[in-house]
């Protein structure tokens, strides 16, 4: 009882009832070590008995500087600190980062580089999905979904693994294009996963989708209505289920998306199981767009030539001197930006990830912001959480789809 | 500049004079402090930007006077265009109105902006930090904060080294 006694109630008087004063409601915290907060995120609950009154979220505990440090380093060097962000879409974040850089110092990226980058964030874009799968089951206790995601995303790792020599934690993506071509067994590798996967998505949905148990926990939980979502600045999944057909990869393509047929899976519902079933119909999109990319694949450089901003590749830095320099220069120095500044931004499995890049004319970042999707996507939680039974929060919190990572950045 | 900015831009101009930049096809509109408000209200309600896609500050410190520059990114879903509106705030008591009335996104994100740069929202419903412990001295984005390598502070010397710590207090 002591303990409850030394709680500061004061500086989160304003967020909770009257009457968690008089003791008629209780306060209680979940987490910040709880199993189904995906991370290190503290809920403060207000509750009466078991319904939730009012949920208060408390971020930051995995908050590593990412932003300040980025400014200490080149942009090149910079890179590697991108992929720790959201580390369920290393790929995804290298892209944002490197569409920044590119879009600041104006260069161009060749074909093959951009279909590649395609495929890679899309595969990643299916393995961040896989995990959301397997954590939504794992929270809801159908235990079994979770071994069926992780045997498929290891699939998409090991791919990475064969372009970039990294199963997470790739930076493959660089600015300009690539870090190098993908190895022959690339095509043979993704022809594979794109064979199995179908049959696979069929399996997760034969045990989940029509599952009544799994039904009675989703349908009609933690309502998150069209104008709330913009409201919040809720992007993604979550936004496609509440009706709103918002996708950057259709709305402002990038990366030749334009050239790809594939859907954008929109529910009209919002509820937890709404966004279930987006996430389930981008398994098959995503797949789409990857088996298109990979069939017309062109040929040519992966990186651009421009050597101001490109180092050259190991094989000419022994017999060129020209190259020597480069390599040396952007290695040690950098590349200058203008003095200005770009938001560039990407569809990832979780939304708008955008890049605030600021260069102030020297080598490195004046400041990076990274406008990233779980963090607006988090702050809708007290509006469709109120009312609800706590052990449906964690059904919410998990269909919502947050990387405490990508939050506290 | 795209066409269909053309006139929100000119009309944005005409009420609130502001002024304007472009760079690669990006719009960045300045806006008085005390007119910021009245201008997202404007441009979410007459032209259709929903969504406050971002919000963030940048610090120029020490070569620039007004120090701060709040910056808001909007995306308008119906017409497809987004247009960055930017504040250009002081270094001694750094105050903007809040747009939480505006936009609900800006709750959270005015409060990482107090949180790194001590920028103070007026009127803001939870002025809380949201990153940093709440007992934090400083705000870790501003240029004057240091980035590392220096001296660990311990019980021990815990005073010495808040002496030395110059930067940004409140």
């Amino acid at each position: 009882m002591a303990q409850i006694e030394e709680v500061n109630v004061d500086q989160f008087r304003h967020l909770i009832s009257e009457r968690a004063l008089t003791g008629e409601t209780m306060l209680l915290n979940m987490g910040p070590q709880h199993p189904s907060t995906h991370g290190v995120l503290r809920m403060l609950l207000e509750l009466d008995g078991e319904t939730i009154v009012n949920a208060i979220a408390d971020i930051g505990y995995l908050h590593t500087g990412i932003e300040k440090n980025m400014e200490a380093k080149t942009f090149l060097k910079a890179e590697v600190m991108t992929d720790r962000l959201d580390y369920m879409n290393p790929v995804g974040n290298n892209l944002a980062y490197c569409m920044a850089v590119e879009k600041l110092v104006g260069l161009d990226v060749p074909e093959r580089a951009q279909a590649i980058r395609v495929i890679l964030t899309e595969l990643q874009r299916i393995a961040s999905h896989l995990v959301f799968l397997g954590a939504f089951g794992l929270d809801l206790a159908a235990m079994s979904v979770f071994l069926y995601c992780f045997r498929e995303r290891e699939m998409i790792l090991d791919i990475l693994e064969l372009c970039s020599g990294q199963r997470m934690m790739t930076t493959y993506i660089r600015p300009g294009g690539l870090w190098r071509d993908v190895p022959v067994e690339f095509e043979a590798a993704v022809r594979d996963f794109i064979k199995i996967f179908p049959k696979r998505v069929d399996e997760y949905e034969a045990l989940l989708t029509k599952n009544p148990i799994f039904l009675d926990r989703l349908v009609g939980i933690g309502v998150l209505d069209a104008a709330t979502a913009l409201q919040h600045g809720v992007t993604g999944p979550t936004l496609r289920a509440s009706g709103v057909n918002w996708d950057l990869r259709k709305a402002r393509p990038y990366c030749g998306y334009e050239q790809y047929d594939f859907n954008v899976p929109i529910r009209t519902e919002g509820d937890t199981f709404a966004r279930y079933i987006v996430h389930i119909d981008e398994f098959r999109e995503s797949l789409k767009i990857v088996e298109q990319a990979l069939n017309k694949l062109p040929k040519g450089p992966v990186q651009s030539e421009n050597r101001k901003f490109v180092p050259p590749p190991r094989s000419e830095i022994g017999v060129s001197m020209e190259a020597l320099i480069h390599h040396f220069k952007l290695w040690t120095e950098g590349f200058p930006a203008p003095k200005a500044s770009v938001y560039s931004a990407v569809e990832s499995p979780r939304g708008e990830l955008g890049v605030y890049l600021e260069g102030d004319g020297g080598p490195k970042p004046h400041r990076v912001h990274w406008r990233t999707p779980s963090f607006d996507n988090l702050s809708v939680i007290n509006k469709i959480t109120q009312g609800h039974l706590v052990a449906d929060l964690v059904a919410i919190l998990a269909s919502i789809d947050i990387v405490l990572g990508d939050i506290d950045r | 500049m795209d066409k269909k900015l053309e006139k929100i831009v000119q009309d944005l101009q005409m009420k609130f004079s502001t002024s304007l930049e472009e760079f690669r096809d990006e719009v960045h509109v300045f806006v008085k402090a005390e007119n910021i408000v009245d201008a997202l209200t404007l441009l979410r309600d007459k032209y259709d930007f929903e969504l406050l896609s971002a919000l963030t500050a940048s610090d120029y410190f020490p070569q620039q006077t007004p120090r701060f520059h709040v910056v808001y990114q909007l995306s308008s879903l119906a017409r497809n265009i987004t247009v960055q509106l930017r504040v250009a705030v002081n270094g001694d008591q750094p105050k903007v109105p809040t747009a939480t009335r505006v936009y609900e996104v800006a709750n959270w994100r005015e409060r990482e902006l107090l949180d790194m740069f001590g920028i103070e929202f007026e009127g803001h419903p939870d002025p809380r930090r949201i990153l940093m412990p709440i007992d934090h001295e400083g705000h870790p984005l501003r240029k004057d904060y240091p980035l590392g390598y220096e001296e660990p502070q311990f019980t021990f010397n815990y005073d010495d080294i808040d002496l030395k710590k110059i930067y940004a207090k409140e």
